[in-house]
Order: structure tokens, then sequence, then C-alpha cells
């Protein structure tokens, strides 16, 4: 996809991909071979038709594919960002075999933003209301689905949101030049547009209970909250000044504007020498996010190797461009400070790869060496764990590993009426997989609701799956 | 968006609003704060719900004019709007039934004891309060106090109200006369320091109120850590308060100071803004 000069995007905020033209987009649609069994589509977790949305961009009909799209997937423009394409439906393309695979995300991403740059909104069959009511926790992209969902097949829905913005990690954790935030007010705003009611500043399990929602007659609850806490990895150092968690970090850059400061009150501190531990998508934002600020130098510090990067490839790849150093085989073991507590180096385990262990991946381990980086920075990004507030609150509610909540296919909890997805239920996963959660439960939730004992239909859309 | 009630003057610099908050009121606890943000721009800061009233639905927030947020909430009024509350957060304070409980607050710090002195009083404890500031002025809400306590006691470093002295001093002189059973201290970083090693020898039962730099106040970003028995303890979800004797006092007190020159910038700019430029020189 096109991306603007690296040179140029590194000093601001701006978006940088820049999506494909229509022509560019048609060619594209054209090299689809239309595969009888298309492999894409079970690389998609929401089992989008592929091969017909392409099939309509050949034909010129881009809001007909649009309409394709939105029947599996609410949030194309974001999906088509965001996904990491290349394990999910681009890596199973057939074509990819031998030569390219089809740029599915970045059709998707065309069809979405065609709508928006025309001016045309999107038209939506709403059935009947049925009077019940049902309570969403977390306005994530979990959440969000379920609402959109449940609210076009009649449910009256509220979504408590504990921030004062909604649209959970896309808002507060995906930096503005990956997303731009007017793309996901756009989502937020249709979701609104379909009767739900969003309360922001809204803690379930402080501000009010579970149990209250159902006391005040809400059917049924889905909880979404994410994996919102940051891991830490217990190494002396780790509180000195100018470490930050990228939570902290990104939060405070994505949702208060802390680039903007003075005139935005939240400050962000802006380091020269940047370290940023992990390499995942949350590791790639921090360290680009740090090069915007003004950093002279980021590296980014990461026990394996390439291989082994979690982070979306196109990620790794413009942060390649950006000048992002990466070190690999590297294991942070103490973070040095100076005497007024602040950060001036890190020291590290240099690593080597063993044979690959059980689970077949190659297990690093120390080579004896260590060496030490001058940094007076360092984000630290080496995963999430659960959200507590919630899951406490609600006695009884089964939960598993580091507090996640307990769920079957279909989002169901061990508690009647209580339902959950998304990386509260999965540990932290992807925009799409938790969307994808989001429609399973709410199907489930209608079910539930209605006194259904067996899923009424297999149709992935639970809004058309019936008038 | 949050209504303002009423405000009132409490000491100089330090003020209070009455707000209708009705959700957080009615399930606000001894030791519970709020995250607000007053506006579309604004910085998301930590204040304790001082006192809740559950019939109007009201909270009542009591807080020290030190810096540009806290400035501009003191230029609201009865009938502004605050964007964004959200509460109540942190955990309860540690309420039951304790025998003698003294409570030591310094300066604001006194705010966050006033719902701890009722819930203690709720559990029939005896309670004897220990208020100190720099003077007379800046003692605030000892009536409401006295009103409650078996005894207040007020200390300033000149002599103008009560003993003349820290309360430190205040606090040893009662668990010398008397069987105490816990103490809880909040106010600045120093004071609450030189109480947990005051009770330290005696393995006194002490909490404090810590006050990190916090954003969202939910547990989800970390800003809020301090070290807890050489532990990464959250004070948004795992404090605010804590065993006095655990504390790292000297990592928050580094922490407390990190966005000093950024703080100081966001004051002046503010100040200048405020006056328009026709302001004289301080
Ligand atoms: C920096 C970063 C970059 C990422 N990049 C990508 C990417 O490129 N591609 C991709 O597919 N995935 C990416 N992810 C992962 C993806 O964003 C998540 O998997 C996804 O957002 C999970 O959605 P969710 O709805 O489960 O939860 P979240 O998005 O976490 O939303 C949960 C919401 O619930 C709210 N909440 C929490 N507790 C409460 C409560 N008690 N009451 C009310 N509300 C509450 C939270 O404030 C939040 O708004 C990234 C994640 C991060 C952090
Ligand atoms: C749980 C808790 C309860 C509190 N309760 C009260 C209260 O009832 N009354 C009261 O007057 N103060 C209280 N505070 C302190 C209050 O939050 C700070 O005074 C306020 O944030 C200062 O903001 P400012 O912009 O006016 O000043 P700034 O100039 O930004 O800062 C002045 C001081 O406040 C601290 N501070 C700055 N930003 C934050 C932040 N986001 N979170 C926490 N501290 C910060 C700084 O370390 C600095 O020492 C509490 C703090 C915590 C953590
Ligand atoms: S939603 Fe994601 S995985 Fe599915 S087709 Fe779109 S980009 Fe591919
Ligand atoms: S696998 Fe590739 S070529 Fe085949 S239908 Fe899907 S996108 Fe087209
Ligand atoms: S303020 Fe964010 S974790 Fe405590």
């Amino acid at each position: 996809m096109r991306a603007r000069d690296p040179e140029k995007r590194k000093h601001d905020f701006k978006e940088v991909a820049l999506g494909l033209t229509e022509k560019q987009a048609i060619k594209e649609a054209n090299r689809c071979i239309q595969c009888k069994k298309p492999m894409c589509i079970t690389g998609c977790p929401v089992e989008i038709n592929i091969p017909a949305f392409i099939s309509a961009i050949r034909d010129e009909d881009i809001t007909g594919g649009l309409a394709i799209i939105r029947k599996y997937n609410m949030l194309p423009a974001i999906c088509g960002r965001v996904c990491p394409q290349e394990n999910q439906c681009q890596g199973k393309c057939v074509l990819g075999k031998k030569k390219t695979p089809i740029s599915i995300g970045a059709l998707e991403r065309f069809v979405a933003d065609y709508e928006m740059k025309k001016g045309l909104s999107q038209k939506t069959k709403m059935s009947r209301s049925n009077g019940h009511r049902v309570a969403v926790i977390g306005a994530g992209p979990a959440g969000l689905t379920v609402a959109a969902d449940l609210a076009r097949h009649g449910y009256k829905i509220t979504i408590f949101e504990a921030l004062h913005e909604a649209g959970g990690v896309l808002t507060y954790g995906i930096p503005e030049f990956r997303l731009p935030q007017k793309i996901i007010d756009r989502e937020v705003e249709y979701v609104k547009s379909l009767g739900v009611e969003i309360k922001l500043n809204w803690v379930i399990g402080r501000t009010q209970t579970v149990d209250e929602l159902f006391g005040e007659g809400y059917k049924a609850v889905f909880v979404g909250v994410g994996a919102g806490s940051p891991r830490y990895m217990n190494i002396p150092g780790e509180n000195l000044n100018n470490v930050y968690f990228a939570s902290e970090y990104l939060t405070r850059v994505n949702l208060l504007k802390a680039n903007q400061f003075p005139k935005y009150d939240t400050p962000v501190k802006r380091g020269k020498q940047v370290a940023v531990v992990g390499a995942g998508n949350v590791a790639m934002d921090a360290a680009r996010t740090a090069a915007r600020l003004g950093a002279e130098k980021v590296y980014i510090v990461y026990r394996r190797t390439r291989t082994e990067m979690p982070a979306r490839l196109e990620e790794v790849e413009h942060a390649h461009e950006e000048g992002i150093e990466l070190l690999f085989l590297s294991s942070p073991k103490e973070i040095i400070g100076d005497e007024r507590g602040h950060v001036k180096a890190i020291r590290c385990d240099a690593m080597k790869l063993c044979e690959p262990d059980a689970s077949g991946r190659k297990r690093p381990e120390c080579s004896g060496d260590e060496f030490i980086l001058e940094v007076d920075q360092v984000l630290m990004a080496i995963g999430q764990a659960s959200n507590p507030i919630l899951t406490k609150s609600v006695k009884g509610l089964k939960l598993w590993g580091a507090g996640y909540i307990e769920v079957d296919e279909e989002g169901r909890t061990n508690l009647p009426g209580i339902f959950a997805g998304g990386d509260i239920a999965t540990g932290a996963a992807t925009v799409i997989s938790a969307m994808g959660a989001g429609k399973r439960a709410a199907r489930a939730i209608d079910d539930y609701v209605m006194g259904r004992k067996k899923a009424k239909s297999k149709e992935p859309e639970l809004a058309e799956s019936k008038k | 968006m949050f209504k303002v009630l009423n405000k009132e003057t409490v000491a100089p610099q330090v003020d209070a609003l009455i707000v209708d908050a009705p959700y957080i009121a009615g399930h606000a606890k001894a030791g519970n704060f709020i995250v607000l943000r007053i506006h579309e721009k604004g910085e998301r800061i930590p204040l304790t719900i001082a006192d809740s009233d559950l019939d109007k639905g009201t909270i009542t927030l009591l807080f020290q004019k030190i810096g540009k947020t806290t400035e501009e909430l003191g230029t609201l009024k009865k009938g502004d709007k605050i964007r964004d509350i959200a509460g109540p957060l942190g955990h309860d304070t540690p309420v039951k039934k304790y025998g003698h409980a003294v409570l030591v607050g310094g300066g604001i710090g006194s705010a966050t004891l006033f719902p701890i002195l009722k819930a203690l009083k709720e559990k029939r404890n005896k309670v004897t309060v220990i208020l100190g500031a720099r003077n007379k002025e800046l003692l605030v809400w000892e009536e409401r106090f006295a009103e409650y306590a078996d005894k207040t006691i007020l200390t300033t470093d000149d002599g103008s109200s009560g003993k003349k002295g820290l309360v430190t001093e205040a606090l040893k002189e009662v668990a010398d006369s008397t069987k105490v059973d816990v103490v809880l201290a909040v106010g600045p970083i120093r004071m609450m320091q030189a109480v947990a090693e005051l009770t330290r020898p005696f393995n006194l039962k002490t909490y404090v109120s810590l006050n990190p730099v916090m954003v969202e106040g939910t547990g989800m970003c970390g800003a809020c850590r301090v070290s807890i028995a050489g532990k990464t303890k959250f004070a948004c979800i795992d404090g605010p308060e804590f065993d006095a004797h655990d504390v790292d006092f000297e990592e928050i007190a580094h922490r407390l100071n990190f966005y000093k020159d950024e703080e100081a910038e966001s004051l002046e700019k503010f100040k200048k803004k405020k006056c328009k430029g026709k302001c004289k020189k301080q």
C-alpha cells in the first residue's frame, strides 16, 4: 500500500498508510481469481465473503462491496487498517503461494473510505423494538459490536464506559498515525444512530454493580472490558522516573493529547534516547510515537528474533523505515537510574536461541554476555493482563489464567444472563477477534432473552437473520 | 456533565465544591476518590470524596489550589459544569471496630479523613483526630471534625491555633498517654513518612493514603505505581491506602517531582491567560 515519505511522516501524527486509489483498487481486484474454495475466507475471524466483495469492486460497484462486508463486519474502515492480514485473510490467499497475495485489507479499507469520502451514509435495516434492555460494559470493539447487532435486532442497549471517550483501545491505545480518531468517531456515531445510548465515565463495579443493572431491568449483561492492565517485568529500576508502561504513554498521547501540551493540559516526557521493551503492536506504536515526539534514537529491545515478533508486518516495516532500530536477542535485566531517580541506561542480557521446545517456539537463553544501552527513557510494552475492577465485583464469576473470564464458544459465562467476549475472555488479541466474539455473543444473548434453547440461525449477520 | 451546586472557600487557596453526582454519592465509601476532567482539553486529576450526601445525591470535593487544574477548578461557580467525573474509585478504607483510632491530617489531607472519621464512629470506635497546618488560616474543617471526633487536637507551626509544633509531636503525646490501636495519616509525603517512622518501633498498625500521579484511575496505565514491601502496586486499585511501614517513601517523593517543569509551565500559561496580561508581577 502507498505510504507517506518516512522522513516527513515521522515528525507528525497524520496517517502513514495512504490507501488505494479507485484505479489501483480495481486493478488489484482484477488480480483475484475468484477461487471456488476461497481459502482467504478461512483466514478471516468473521468469515467475510471476500471474493464476493472483491468481485463487486471489479464491477465498480463499490457501495455494493461495502454492503457485503458490513454483513459480517461492522468496522471495515478500522479492520482494513489494523488487522494483522498477513496472518489472517491475506496469509491464506492462494496467490500468496507463488507470488503476492491479494491486498484484502487494503481493498476493505478502500471500500469503507470510499463511502466516507463520497459522504454516503450507512443504511441499516432495523427490526421493530422488542422492549428488552441489555447492558454492555466497555465501549471497545467487542462491546460496540454487541451493541450494534442487538440494537438492529430491536433491543434497547446502553453501553457503560469507564473512560471519558468511547472506542476502547482504538481510542486510547492505537495512535492517530495508524488509525485516525475521526474514523473511530464515525463508527461510534453509527452505533449511536441505531439508538444505542453510551454512558461515559461509568465504571461498572464502582459507579454501579452488575447486580444493580439486573435490578434496573436489564435482561442480560455483556462484559467487554478488555485486557487493560499493563504487565511488568519485576526488574530493578522499573519505577524510576521516565520509565513508562506503554499503556500510560499511549493514553497520555492518544486519549489526552499530550503531544499538544501545553495547549492540552496533560504532559508527557519527550525522551531523547528511548528504549522500547517488547515487539508487539503496542511496542511498535510506542516506539513510533516516541520518534514523533522528537526522540533522536529509538531502540526496540526484544529477547527473540524478527521471525518471532508478534507485531503486524506492516508496522514493523514502517517502524524500520522511520529509523527505529531493532535490537534482537536482548533481554533487559535492570534499568539504571541517576541520583535524581531518572533513567540513565538499561542493562540487557545478550540471548541466544535454543532448540524449539514442545510448543515449537525457539526459546531464548542467556549467552552469558551483557551490554548496557545509554537511554533517558524506557517504554515497557511486554503485554497486558486482565482488568480487575469488574471481574472482582461479580461474585461467583468463573475466571481462568491471569483473571480472564471463562466463556463458551458463544460467550456465555458460568452465570446466567452474563456474557463476555474480547480481550477480557481471551487475553490480549485482535480487534477483529473481539468483534467476532461480540457477534457470537449477540446471537447467544438474543437466544437467552427470547428463551430459545438453540441458536435459531447459523448466519453470521444477526440483523439479517430475519426481516 | 456534572453540575456544581455550591462553592465555598474553606481556607486561603482551599475551595470546596458540592457537585451533583447521584450514582457516585450512592456508592461512595470512606477512602474513595474520583477522577475528574474539567473540560475537553483538561487533565484527569484524582480528588478524594471528602463528603457525600446520599439523599441529595451530591459529593463534596475539597481541594488545594496548587497547580493549573486545581486553580481552574477554583474558578468554577455555582451552576457551572464539570465535563467528566468517574468514581467512586480506590479501595474502601478498612473500617472495623479497632478500639482507639487516631487520625492524623496534614493540611488538605484532612479532607480524606472526614468520611473515615464518620465510618469509624459508626463502628463505635473511640477516635482522636489530630489536624496540623502551618497556621490558623490553613486549618480546614476543624469544627466538622470536632462534631464527630471524641477528641480533636489542633497543631500549627507558628502556634496561631492549638499547639505549636508538628502533628507527629501531638501523635507521640497521645500514644504515650493512652493505648492506640490504629493510626491513619494523610498529608504531605514527608509528614506521612514521619508518622510511619514514629509508629514503626511500636509496631503500631498505621495506614497512609498515598497520592501519586494518576491518569485514568482504573488500573489500566500503571502511572500510579508505588513500591509496597518491595512489590509494585497500583495506588488507584490496590490503594490509595497502604500499610505505612511497607511504603517506599523516597520513590514516591521522586515520582511526584517528575512533571515539575511541565506543571510550572502549565500554571504560568493559565495565570497569564486568566488576567489577559494585565496582572501585576508577583
Ligand atoms: C497499543 C495497541 C495496539 C494494538 N494494535 C492492534 C492492531 O494493530 N491490530 C489488532 O487487530 N489489534 C491491535 N491491538 C489489540 C486490540 O486493540 C484489542 O485486542 C481489542 O481492542 C480488544 O477489544 P475489546 O473490546 O475486548 O477491549 P478494549 O478495546 O480494551 O475495550 C474495553 C473497554 O472497556 C472499558 N472498561 C474497562 N473496565 C470497565 C468497567 N469496569 N466499566 C466500564 N467500562 C470498562 C475500557 O475503558 C475500554 O474502553 C492493539 C492493542 C494495543 C493496546
Ligand atoms: C487518591 C488521591 C486523592 C487526592 N485527593 C485530593 C484532595 O482531596 N484534595 C486535593 O487538594 N488534592 C488531592 N489529591 C492531589 C491532587 O490530585 C493534585 O493536587 C492535583 O492533581 C494537582 O493538579 P494541578 O494541575 O492543580 O497541579 P500540578 O501543578 O499539575 O501538580 C501539583 C502537584 O500535584 C501532583 N499531581 C499532578 N498531576 C497529578 C495527577 N494527575 N494525579 C495526582 N497527582 C498529581 C504533582 O505531583 C504535584 O506535586 C489527591 C491525589 C490522589 C492520588
Ligand atoms: S476483517 Fe480483517 S481478516 Fe477479515 S477480511 Fe478484513 S482485513 Fe481480512
Ligand atoms: S484466496 Fe485470494 S485469489 Fe482466491 S478468492 Fe480469496 S482473495 Fe481471491
Ligand atoms: S492511575 Fe492508571 S493504573 Fe492507576
